[in-house]
C-alpha cells in the first residue's frame, strides 16, 4: 500500500500540482490512461471547489472583487490524501473552512453559487470515480472522499496463467517506482 | 498555459496550449477578452491541439467566450481537441453550443459557411 500526503495553501496555482501527484500514484495501478485522465479531472474539481469556496475571504474570485484579502491567508490550507488499498484509489481532499450548508443543493448538477461557473464539480466527481463522499460541518470545514476501483484487465502480455493479485509483476516490492 | 492568437478578417483565431484548470482560466479569459477588444473581432476559433488537460473551470471560461462573443451576433468554434478532452466537451454539453471541428481549417471555413448562409447562399 502506497499512499501521498500533501498538505498546501488554498491557491489555484496548486491545483496543477495536485492533480499531478495524485495521477503519478494512480498510474502505479493498472489504471487506463482514459481512466486516469478521470482521475486527473475529479481531483481538479474537489481541490478547486475547496479554493473557491471554504475560505470566501482568501478565495481567488472575491479577493480580485474587493481588492482586500490577498490569496493563501494563512490558515486556508487544504489537505490532500491518496492511497492505494489493494485495487482501489482514494482520493480525500479536506479543509478548514466554512463548510457547504446544503450539500444535495451543492451536488445537484449545474447548480453554481458563482458567476462563469457551470456547477460540474461534483457531477463530474460522482461520473468519473465509483464513490464520493462529503462530510461537512458548517463553520469546520469539508471533506469530500473519492475511490476508484481499478478494473481487472486480462493480461495480453507474455504472463501466463492467472495474472495474480494487485502487486504481482511489474509493481515488484523492490522497485525504484 | 500558452496563449497565442492571430486576427483574421473579423476572426480572431486563438491557439492554446497546455492545461485549462482554475488557475489557467483566468489567463485564458483576460487573453482572449482582451484580443477581442483589441480587434474588434466578431467571431473566435479556439484552436485546442495543444490542450492537454481541461475541467469544470476551463469548460465555464470556454462558454463565458462563447456567451460574450454570441452576445455581439459572431460565432465560436472550437478545433481538434485530443480525445479526453473531447469526451469532457460532449459530457458538459459544450459539443452542442460549440461547433467543434478536426481541423483548423475546417474550424475557419465553418465560419465561413454560416456567412455563406447569412448571405443567401445555402450550400
Amino acid at each position: 500500500m502506497n499512499w501521498i500526503r500533501l498538505e498546501l495553501p488554498a491557491l489555484p496555482e496548486n491545483v496543477a500540482l495536485v492533480r499531478l501527484a495524485v495521477a503519478a500514484l494512480a498510474a502505479q495501478l493498472d489504471f487506463t490512461l482514459p481512466e486516469i485522465e478521470e482521475i486527473r479531472v475529479a481531483t481538479s474539481e474537489a481541490f478547486s471547489n475547496a479554493v473557491l469556496h471554504a475560505y470566501p475571504e482568501a478565495a481567488p474570485e472575491q479577493a480580485g472583487a474587493s481588492g482586500q484579502t490577498g490569496p493563501g491567508s494563512p490558515g486556508a490550507t487544504v489537505t490532500v490524501e491518496a492511497r492505494l488499498d489493494g485495487d482501489t484509489l482514494e482520493v480525500s481532499v479536506a479543509d478548514r473552512g466554512v463548510g457547504i450548508a446544503d450539500v444535495a443543493l451543492a451536488r445537484t448538477p449545474a447548480y453554481t453559487t458563482l458567476p462563469d461557473r457551470m456547477g460540474l464539480g461534483f457531477a463530474f466527481m460522482e461520473s468519473f470515480m465509483d464513490e464520493v463522499d462529503v462530510r461537512t460541518a458548517p463553520g469546520s470545514g469539508t471533506r469530500v472522499v473519492m475511490r476508484k476501483r481499478c478494473a481487472e484487465r486480462p493480461e495480453a502480455s507474455s504472463d501466463s496463467g492467472v495474472a495474480g493479485s494487485a502487486g504481482g509483476g511489474e509493481a515488484g516490492a523492490g522497485g525504484r517506482g | 498555459m500558452e496563449i497565442s492568437s492571430e486576427k483574421t478578417g473579423r476572426t480572431l483565431v486563438v491557439r492554446v496550449a497546455g492545461e485549462l484548470d482554475l488557475d489557467t482560466a483566468r489567463e485564458f479569459r483576460a487573453r482572449i477578452d482582451a484580443d477581442l477588444d483589441r480587434f474588434g473581432s466578431r467571431d473566435l476559433v479556439l484552436d485546442f491541439g495543444m490542450v492537454s488537460f481541461v475541467d469544470s473551470s476551463g469548460l465555464g471560461a470556454i462558454l463565458g467566450r462563447y456567451r460574450r462573443v454570441t452576445e455581439k451576433g459572431g460565432t465560436v468554434v472550437l478545433c481538434r481537441p485530443v480525445d479526453h478532452v473531447r469526451r469532457l466537451l460532449d459530457q458538459a454539453g459544450v459539443s452542442r453550443v460549440i461547433r467543434i471541428h478536426q481541423t483548423l481549417e475546417q474550424a475557419i471555413r465553418g465560419l465561413g459557411q454560416k456567412d455563406a448562409a447569412l448571405g443567401g447562399d445555402t450550400r
